[in-house]
Formats: structure tokens, sequence, C-alpha cells
């Protein structure tokens, strides 16, 4: 059901992502026949603003003249996995303020009697009021106000800026949170009041109260920054709303996003999976993996049907769980800076120890001394010297090959290039294997995606990885580098709902769950209308979690319509039941335990065929040929022609072995591979047998 | 045999852990029951056609089940051998729980199956899940005054549950006739073996890729290198003969506490664990089998050298002499329950007591070391039914010499994570009154031991009655060198208000209870690491006000005096 909403969008759209080491930007000029600026330049992590703005100035379009700017930040992310939040007080049921340092007893590792957490909110600033709540909803015990004043006062005088209040039981029966909530408001006028069920609706009081502390500790760092941001703006003559990106992969207007901040927490990775499932729709594939492998991780989605997996259970670190919908991102932990080693049974390991950004790779000069995975590249000629970024002091190729042989090769009895093989094909099979776990998790098979490469070094290693996956094709979009910043430009508006059922399919109740899901659309596009923003269209996605009775596992069923019978939710759920598990259990009932909607405020499709200038293209592919040097594959050298990506034809078809490189990204195209580039400069590479 | 260049060593190494980790992900997504699918109470691997002995096994396996299965795959292929078992063929999986036959609890369920290559077994894949029910005297399994093994549940040797791929309906027949909550239990038993066919097919693919006589020989030098790896890391290890000594509070029948008394002698490369001096076997369900014991060593040692992947060979260097005549080496009819969720941790914590001399920088003080395991089963007079709900909870972990002991800590031979309060309240007629960090548990040291856990439960409708499987009642987690040793456990049961506490403390079984009783548990702090009145008075300080101590303990524990 689709309802039509007047379209009235920007013509001058900029895209602006903050990643850990660069922000980026790009934008793409609608009164210019969708001409494509793009400005790389340092992240500034004191100030994100700064970053931005000298890349608005790095792109060299006049300020004023962009009708939007959409923002990806990292601000809040940072503030939670470096602790540097608000001081932020809390209150909960009386005998509860330990839940959120408690957890749910657990360690950080199988192995290993060690751990240290520390919890967003210390506990001498979580109080305990009289209140009660039964699991039915039924209120026990009232709130006792006058306790609850006194503890909001304390708090105050402690110097807190922001407050949690984190009843049990308030998914069923919020009265007491939206109680206290107001008697907080009246006594310390402050937006930075968070109430746990407003974040997450849904039983659990570690995960709910974990949420909403982000949240309130996160929500004035957040507003700082968006306020800074705006002055910056404003200073520069852009005096329109902007929009920033949420974890869900839609954006929301700056306005509006500090009420949930703590959805903007995993913002990073999802804006470069929608940007994926964009640019692979366009593309024809609408089943995708995505590999975005960058210095110190790598992260990976599953897109199918043009739409990135979803997920409410996402913990971005050990004890740290944050359960809003998410683009369901997995981070391994293998990246450029990987660190190789000889362990004590005289094998190759890849990690878990890196270089990070520093000292980083040894190739980076800037100290680092240990072999890793982007000094490989190196070695093997995968990677130009001349064309590193981020290189302190220059190191010659041939100090890290004495690196490789001496701490790799020696005592495996290999010289210093066969020791670089070796560690590039155990970090692609460290990495296959987990691209395989997270896909098999989900209970698809690998073989029936393609694999969407990004980031700096996803390139470099996707056509190896593809063939050990059994991946038939390889896809590189046109600017791999500034992934993020495209999924900025392309992303929908987007609110998502969740509401707790809990019932038994045969004994459900099909006009509360219509009534329901309708009050879903209703809110969502309410909100949206509220955005500056118009969308071209107003989507609705229904889905249902749901479970076997007995079981404590949830499985997403979509649902097509508001309206359904119980017969048609039971096939439905055991429908998605087999696909995902290959098990059928006719034996046993099925439970619906939340509904979910989101709606989703389309905006107008964005020209990608301008990515890389149409005037810059080469009119033969021995024109875009810049070298050819040898480059190592599967123990031996091959000469390889190196092109200049942005040169390329468009018709062109490429057989491996061949080198793409571009200004932030290098792409590796191995013996017996094909590749051919397509109309928005996507290169697309049929990788060759094993 | 030509020798393996290393390439091909580490690589078919990953692929082989790669198998494993895939069955564990496949069961565990597929089973049915909580406890596989979230408590991921399950385990999964490869083992020698020849021995059992163990090949790889999956890295998020329960760490009880680290060398447990080599032990019932090498059984069942001697029984084979003797002819006390059919002979297999393709397509048969058979399924085990027997405790004297390389076990642990009736409860943990045991699948092998044979792989064939060319018309003969290549390997065993086996995998072992802990089944919600398996019969017995008590739902669940964990029976505190059982005396003998039949009490505990149905017993199953070695039988062809599939035969030539298909599931035998008899055996299944008499299964479900024997267990609560059958009807469910079809689909743990689908999944469980689905996980074995997906790495059969894994498997098939490595060898297919690779050769299988490359990795026939891969296997044999990954072995002797692992057993190198292992050694190297005890070769660092000064000679000499450490000691320890550990106590469960008791069987759960005779109150007295059971030793377990351990002497760890380190020569050259080899560690040797002498467990002469331990109690006899005992009335009570805590006792453990030998494939428990020896798993418990292995697991204590991985938890030391977590870098040192889990192999047959990872364990050639630990020699554990056969405790033949104590609790630890159990033989039919003694119960056995208690002994992989608490014996094993008694003797983990043996070994790091001893250990922490020889390597004080990589060993911790004494974690809670328990399950907490508190069953209560009752009647919902509001729902017209029965219920059985189990609380697991944590405790604190051990100061070590970088940092305190963690707060809640999961048991030392699991992963699981306790349930929600919330999801408790929803499913069983209670009300939990508090559930929160237990002030003052954590051993004093330099780094302080973890705090442990306060809860109380209190029965809102009908009647119930409670059960405990619990430890470190009688003595706290042990501190070391100086640290104090952390908080006992306590249970508390208040009937019409008048508390009752166990008599052995930390077990006791069928404790009637009716609406308005309470049951109240403080599980255990972890120990001390080092000595108290060295540890930063900042640090102190800041304790207090967090509320972790009293200033009366800043003062009287650290030798602090706070405002």
């Amino acid at each position: 059901m689709v309802e039509n909403v007047r379209a009235r969008t920007g013509a001058v759209v900029a895209g602006i992502d903050v990643g850990g080491t660069f922000t980026d930007l790009i934008l793409i000029d609608g009164g210019d026949g969708g001409k494509v600026r793009i400005a790389k330049t340092p992240t500034t992590p004191e100030n994100q603003a700064f970053g931005v703005v000298s890349a608005l100035k790095e792109a060299g379009f006049p300020v004023d003249g962009i009708d939007l700017i959409v923002h990806g930040t990292t601000t809040t992310t940072n503030a939670v996995l470096e602790r540097r939040l608000a001081r932020t007080g809390m209150i909960t049921t009386r005998g509860f303020r330990d839940i959120i340092e408690l957890g749910r007893r657990t360690r950080p590792q199988p192995y290993g009697m060690t751990g240290v957490f520390v919890p967003v909110v210390p506990r001498d600033l979580r109080l305990e009021v009289s209140e009660r709540i039964e699991a039915g909803g039924v209120v026990r015990t009232p709130l006792d106000e006058a306790e609850f004043r006194a503890a909001v006062s304390a708090l105050k005088e402690a110097g807190c800026e922001s407050l949690v209040i984190h009843f049990l039981h308030s998914y069923a029966n919020p009265i007491h949170e939206k109680r206290a909530a107001e008697i907080a408001a009246e006594c310390w006028p402050n937006d930075h009041i968070t109430a746990g069920h407003t974040l997450l609706s849904e039983a659990r009081e570690f995960e709910r109260g974990v949420t909403a502390s982000v949240n309130a500790a996160v929500q004035p760092i957040l507003k700082r920054y968006i306020e800074r941001l705006r002055s910056e703006l404003e200073g520069r003559g852009y005096v329109r709303d902007f929009l920033i990106m949420n974890g869900n992969g839609g954006m929301i207007s700056a306005r509006f996003v500090t009420r949930e901040s703590a959805k903007t927490v995993m913002s990073g990775p999802a804006s470069g999976v929608i940007a994926a499932a964009y640019t692979g729709k366009r593309a024809g594939y609408r089943n995708l993996v995505t590999y975005d492998m960058g210095g110190t991780s790598t992260d990976v989605a599953l897109i199918r049907n043009a739409q990135p997996a979803v997920s409410n259970e996402i913990e971005i670190e050990y004890a740290m769980p944050i359960h809003v919908p998410m683009v369901d991102v997995h981070t391994v932990g293998a990246g450029g800076g990987s660190i190789a080693r000889i362990d004590a049974a005289g094998l190759i390991r890849i990690g878990p120890e890196s270089a990070g950004a520093n000292p980083g790779p040894i190739c980076y000069g800037r100290g680092g001394r240990e072999p890793t995975i982007t000094d490989a590249n190196l070695v093997l000629g995968r990677l130009n010297p001349q064309k590193l970024l981020a290189v302190d002091h220059p190191v010659t190729v041939e100090a890290v090959r004495a690196i490789f042989a001496d701490r790799i090769g020696q005592p495996v009895g290999l010289d210093g290039v066969e020791a670089a093989g070796a560690v590039l094909r155990l970090a692609n099979l460290k990495m296959a294997g987990a691209i395989r776990m997270v896909s098999v998790a989900k209970g698809h098979d690998p073989r029936d995606f393609a694999l969407f490469a990004f980031g700096g070094a996803g390139p470099l290693h996707a056509t190896a990885l593809a063939r050990e996956l059994g991946l038939p094709k390889v896809l590189v979009p046109a600017r791999p580098g500034i992934t993020n910043a495209l999924g900025c430009v392309v992303a929908d508006l987007r609110h998502d709902f969740v509401n707790t059922i809990n019932q038994p399919v045969m004994a459900l109740d099909t006009a509360r769950v219509r009534s329901v899901l309708e009050g879903h659309r209703a809110e969502g596009s309410a909100l949206i209308a509220k955005e500056a923003v118009r969308p071209e269209t107003i989507r609705f996605v229904h889905s249902a979690d749901m479970q076997f009775v007995g079981q404590t596992h949830l499985l997403n069923v979509p649902l097509l319509s508001t309206e359904m019978d119980r017969e048609t939710l039971q096939a439905l759920f055991e429908k998605a039941y087999f696909a995902r598990f290959k098990v059928e259990l006719p034996e046993i009932r099925a439970n619906l335990v939340n509904l979910n909607t989101s709606v989703i405020g389309v905006r107008p499709e964005v020209d990608l065929s301008r990515l890389i200038d149409p005037a810059g293209r080469a009119t033969s592919l021995e024109a875009a040929r810049r070298e050819t040097r040898p480059v190592w594959y599967d123990g031996k050298w091959h000469d390889t022609p190196v092109y200049d990506r942005e040169r390329l034809p468009l018709d062109a078809i490429l057989d491996g072995p061949a080198i793409l490189e571009q200004m932030d990204a290098t792409t590796v195209i191995e013996p017996g591979d094909r590749a051919v580039s397509d109309a928005d400069g996507n290169i697309v590479i049929e990788v060759g047998k094993a | 045999m030509t020798s393996l260049d290393a390439i091909t060593l580490s690589v078919i190494q990953a692929a082989l852990q790669q198998v494993c980790d895939e069955m564990d992900l496949t069961f565990s997504r597929a089973a049915f029951s909580p406890v596989i699918a979230e408590a991921n109470d399950r385990s999964d691997g490869i083992y020698s056609a020849v021995d059992g002995a163990l090949i790889a096994q999956g890295a998020g396996g329960l760490p009880v089940f680290v060398g447990v299965m080599q032990y019932s795959t090498k059984t069942l292929i001697e029984m084979i051998r003797d002819g006390r078992c059919l002979p297999p063929e393709p397509g048969d999986i058979y399924i085990v729980n027997d405790p004297y036959l390389g076990g642990t609890h009736l409860m943990d369920v045991r699948f092998v199956m044979p792989v064939y290559r060319g018309g003969e077994i290549f390997c065993w894949l086996s995998n072992t899940g802990h089944w919600p029910d398996i019969g017995g005297a008590v739902p669940g399994g964990f029976s505190a005054s059982a005396t003998a093994v039949e009490q505990e549940g149905l017993r199953l040797p070695p039988v062809k549950l599939f035969k030539k791929g298909g599931l035998d309906p008899e055996i299944y027949a008499i299964i479900c006739s024997n267990i609560r909550i059958a009807d469910q239990r079809i689909g743990d038993i689908k999944a469980q073996a689905a996980a074995l066919l997906v790495g059969q097919d894994r498997l098939f693919e490595i060898l297919d890729r690779y050769g299988d006589e490359t990795v026939v020989s891969a296997i044999a030098e990954l072995r002797k290198r692992a057993a190198e790896q292992m050694a190297a890391h005890i070769s660092t290890i000064e000679d000499g003969v450490y000691c320890s000594k550990a106590y469960v509070d008791s069987d759960g029948v005779v109150d007295v506490p059971l030793v377990i008394s351990l002497a760890v002698e380190k020569q050259g490369r080899t560690l040797t664990f002498d467990f002469a001096g331990s109690s006899p076997p005992c009335a009570g369900p805590m006792n453990s089998v030998l494939a428990t014991t020896l798993s418990s060593v292995y697991l204590a040692m991985r938890h030391i050298f977590p870098e040192v992947p889990i192999s047959a060979g990872a364990f050639e260097p630990l020699i554990v002499k056969r405790p033949e005549g104590t609790f630890l080496d159990a033989k039919y009819p003694r119960p056995v329950s208690g002994c992989a969720a608490e014996v094993s941790q008694r003797i983990a914590e043996a070994v790091f007591a001893a250990m922490v001399r020889a390597l004080p920088e990589k060993v911790t003080a004494a974690p809670a070391g328990s399950s907490g395991n508190f069953a209560l089963g009752g009647h919902d007079p509001s729902r017209g039914r029965d219920y059985v709900m189990y609380q697991i909870s944590g405790g604190g972990y051990g100061g070590n010499s970088s940092h305190d002991g963690l707060t809640n800590g999961c048991s030392t031979i699991g992963i699981s994570k306790s349930p929600p309060v919330e999801v408790m309240e929803q499913a069983y007629p209670v009300l939990y009154r508090h559930y929160a960090l237990r002030e003052g548990s954590g051993g004093a040291g330099k780094r302080r031991g973890g705090f442990g856990l306060a809860y109380e439960v209190e029965i809102l409708r009908g009647e119930a009655r409670a059960s405990f499987v619990m430890d470190h009642g009688r003595f706290g987690p042990q501190g070391v060198l100086g640290g104090a040793d952390g908080a006992v456990n306590t249970v508390t049961v208040f009937r019409n208000g008048e508390p009752h506490v166990p008599t052995h403390l930390s077990k006791e079984q069928d404790i009637p209870l009716q609406a308005g009783d309470r049951v109240r548990v403080r599980t255990p702090g972890g120990g001390g690491y080092g000595d108290p009145r060295q540890r930063d008075p900042e640090l102190v300080r800041r304790d207090v006000r967090l509320g972790y101590y009293t200033a009366e303990q800043a003062r009287d524990l650290f030798g602090v005096a706070v405002d």
C-alpha cells in the first residue's frame, strides 16, 4: 500500500560521513545534470564539525547553494566506546539499581577468567525508589512521588546532565515511568530525560536499561555536536535543516535526532550497507554480502532482495547491548592492520593483535615493526607504494619484505615474498570463514549472493574471498572509498516501531494486531510529516517476531498486510521457520511475540551514473593503462597491467590479472577472473574457479 | 608421507576449525530448547577413526565438554571392536549418555557419527547437547539427594538412533516414554543430527580440495605441534611440585566436605596432576566420572593458556594420574548429576590454586565457581498448570595480576547467560524483591575479587518445592598471594516468615513452599589477589564511594581510612 506525497527535494544534495580516519563528502548537483564532487579530509576527533567544514571547503561548492546536507557521525559511537559520556543519573525500582552493572552473568571470552566492565552510569549515581509493577502490568506498589522528587534533586545536586528512569515491567505498563518523567521535567527542566520504555518497549531489564542509559549518556554530547555543526554551517550560509543518519539506515532531522540518540551509535557502518543495497539494486544485484575492510576491522552484512538485514539485538562491545532496530552489521577482527605472527606451534597466525592506526602497518612509517595484512599486499605488488594514503615516513618495499623474511619466513623456511603470500592466504581464509559464519547463521548459503566490496581495502581482497567462498560474482562500486557518504545521499527517512504481544497464534486477537500496526503507520507518518524534507512516497513494512511455544529465540516473519487470519500467520511462520532452520515441526504451536513496523519516507531516485566523471573516460583500455608491474598470485609473479580506474572506458572488459587504482582504493582482478564495467561505473567481476 | 609446509598446515587447521564452528552454529540455531539455542550448552568436534582422539572442536562449545567426547568416542570404538555394540554403517548415528562410558551427567546427550571415505571410516563426528530433561526423580535432572544413577534419569548405552540415515522409531519411542516434555525433544534431536550432517558436508569439501592423504598427514602433524605448543608454554614454569586443596561443601546426602587434594608436578615439558588424597566416592550426586575429571583439568589449563587450540595434542603434556578410589573417578552406580555443574568447577579451582603459584601473572584467584542451580517446581492455580523454573546465577571472579575480578561472571565451565527477571516473572508465579550486587563479597586484595549476586524471590501463588545445587557455602573462593577469600554462598528460605537454612548450606531438595514464602540467595564473591594493604588507597576510596565496601571494611580489610 503506497500513499502519494508530493515530492519536493533539493537539487543539490551533499552526503558527509565522518569515519575513524577520514571525513568523506559526496555532493550531487542535480542542477548540473547530476555532476558529482568528492572530498576526503582528515577526521578531527575532538570536534568532528571542523572536518566536515574542511570537506565542504575542499568540495569547492558554495555552501549556501546546497539544498540538503545529510550527515553520518561517529560522535556517539566514540563517546560510548571511550566512555567519554555525559554525567548521567539513573532512578530504578527499589532493589534493582545494579541491573546495568550485573549484566546477564557473562565474561568477555569463553576461555580466560578475566575481564573488565565499566557501567555507563556509575553506581553512586544510581538511586532507587519505591514502586513496583507486576509482569502482567498490574501496579503492586504505587510510585512514591516524594521519594522520586528527592532522588531527582540528589542527582541534580550531584552534577548530572541527564537522567534515566528505568522501572521493571515498564514495557507492560509504562504508567510509573510516564509519571516519573513528568515529575522529573517539573523539578529539573531538561531535554535529557530518558524513560526506559520509550526506546525499547520489550521485556529484558538489562538490555532495556543499557539501551536507555546509553541514550541518556550520549544525548548532551550529540546535542552539543549538532549545535556546533549547525552554527558552523549557518556561518557559511547554510540555514536549512539537515539530516542525520541513524543506525537503522534511515535519516532523521537534526532537530529530532537527539531524542533517540542511541539510534545513532551504530550509524557509520549502516550507511555503507544502505549505499550497497542501493547500488546493487540499480546494477541488478539484489542479494549481496557486503564486505567493508578497514584498517582495524572488517564489517560484513547481508542484503536480501535489496533490503539490508536489520537486527534489534546488537551488542556494540562486551555487555553493551543497544536493542533498537539497526542494520545488522557484523564486525570481524581482521583489518589491514592485523598482525601476522608465527606461534609456538610453528604455524602462521593472523591477529587478533592489530597495529591499528598507530603505529599502523610498517609501510605507514610511523614506527610499526610487525608485519600486517596491508604490508603483505605491498610486498606482493598488489598495493602501489607510491599511492599509499596516510604515510608519515616512507618505508621501502625491500625493508618491509626483509621484515617478512625475518619474522615469518625464516622460522618456517620461506623467503619474504612467500611469507607475505602465506599471510595473505591465511588472512583471506580467516575473513572468508567469518563471512560464512555470518551468512550460515542466518540460514543462507553464501553462494546465492554476490560480494559487494568497499572500504579502502575491500576490493583488494574481494576476488580471492569470493573464490574461497564459492561466490560467483564481485561488485566493486565506482567509489569504494566513499561508500558511507554515498549512503547518506541515497538513504530514506525512516522510523521503526515495536510492540510486544506475546500470545499463541491460535488465541490471537487479530483486531488488536490490526490496530497496533495501524497505530504504527499513523505515528510514523506524522513524524515524517514534520520533516523539512518531503519524500516521494511513504512505504510501510510490517513484520512479526514469532517462535514455537517453548522456545526463546525469535524469527522475524514479514507480513504483507495489516489484516490476516490466524491460519495465515501460522502458515507464514512455518514457511519462514523451514527456510531458516531446515526443520519442520508441525506438531508444535506458534507464538506471536512482537509486531514491528518500519515507516519509510522514500526519497527520489539518485542518479549514480556520474560518480566517475564520464568526460574523464579514456577511449581505449590501453589509454587507461598506467604501468605494468609484477604481482604475486598463488605462488608466482605475473606481469599485471595497472589501470587508472577513473579512465577506464565504460564498456571495458578486462581479463585478469589486472589492477585498478583510484584515489583511495585498489581493486585486484586475479588470473582467471573477468571484469566488466557497467553504466554506473561499477566493476562486476566474474570470479574464476579455484 | 611428505612433510607438509607451514602454509598448508595452517590452512587445514583453520579449515577443520571452521567445520566445527559451523557444526556448533547449526546445532544452536536449529535447536528447540533454550538450553542449547540460547545458552549454547553444547559442543561439536571431529575425532580420530583409530582411537577417538580429538582432532578439532568448535571454539564456541561449552568449556566443560572440552575433553569429554574423545573419551566417549574412544569407548564406542572399543565397544564396537569387542562386539558390545552393533557395528556402524554409513548414515548411522549413535546416541549415548552413559556417564561411565566417557561422559558427564545424564542430561548431556552425545550423538556420534562415522564419516566414510572409500568405504572406510575416515573419522568420527560427535556432539553433545544438554537436554532440559532426561527423566529421573526431579525435573531437569539435578537431584541433590540421589544415591544411585537410576534416580537421576534414563541412561543410554551407545545405540543407533539413526540407522542408514533414518530415525529409528522404536528407540525414539523408548526415549520419549522416559523423559518429561518429550514432545519438544524432536526439535533438538533433528538439530543435533543436522549439525553432524553439515559437518560431514564441509569436511568432504576439504578432503576433496586438499586430498585425503594430505589432510591425514596434516592432522598427525598438527597433533604433534599442538603438543609442542603446550609443552613450550609449560616449559616456562619453574620445575617443582605445586600443591592445592579445594572443597565441595558436601555430597548433598552426607553432611561432610569432600576434599580435592592436588599436587601438580612440573618437570621439563610436562605437568603431572595427582589427585591422591582426595575423598573417596560419595553417597550423593557429587561424584565425578573420569572423563569429566580429565576435561576439568583441560578446561582449567585452557583458561590459563587460551591461545592453544583445543586438540588431543594439546592435552598430551598434561598427564593426569587416574584418581582411582576417589570421588573423582566414580563407577556405576554412583550418582553423578553434580559432576559437570559443580565438582568440575572445584577441580578447576584446585588447578588454579596450584598453578597461580607457578604462573602468578597468568592465573587468577578463585572465581565463584558454581552454576548456582535453584529449581522451583510448583503449581500455578491462576493458570491451572504445573511449572518448573530454573534460576542459574553467576558470582565474582578472582582478582588477577592486572585487574580486579569481574562481577557476576558466568560459571567457570559455562558460557550461558542467566535469565532476565522480567522473563522469569512473566513465565512463573514469582516476584523478585531484589536482584542486586552483593556488597562486600569480593575477597580483599591488592586486586580484589569481583562481587557476587544477591537476589530474593517470593512465591506469589500456589504451592511449590525448592531445590538447590550450589557450592562454596562452607568455604569461600580462595584468595591467593595474601588476598582474602571471597564471601561464601548462602541460601535462606523464609517459610511463614521463619528463616530456614539448608543443613547442607548450598544443597537441599524439595523444600515445600507456599504463597508469600521467599527464597534468598547470596552468591560467592571472587577471591582476592595479593596483599589488600597494597591496594591503591584511591581505589579503596572509590570502592567505598560506589558502595562496594563500607568505610569500616575499608579500614579493617584494606587499612585505608575513608571519611
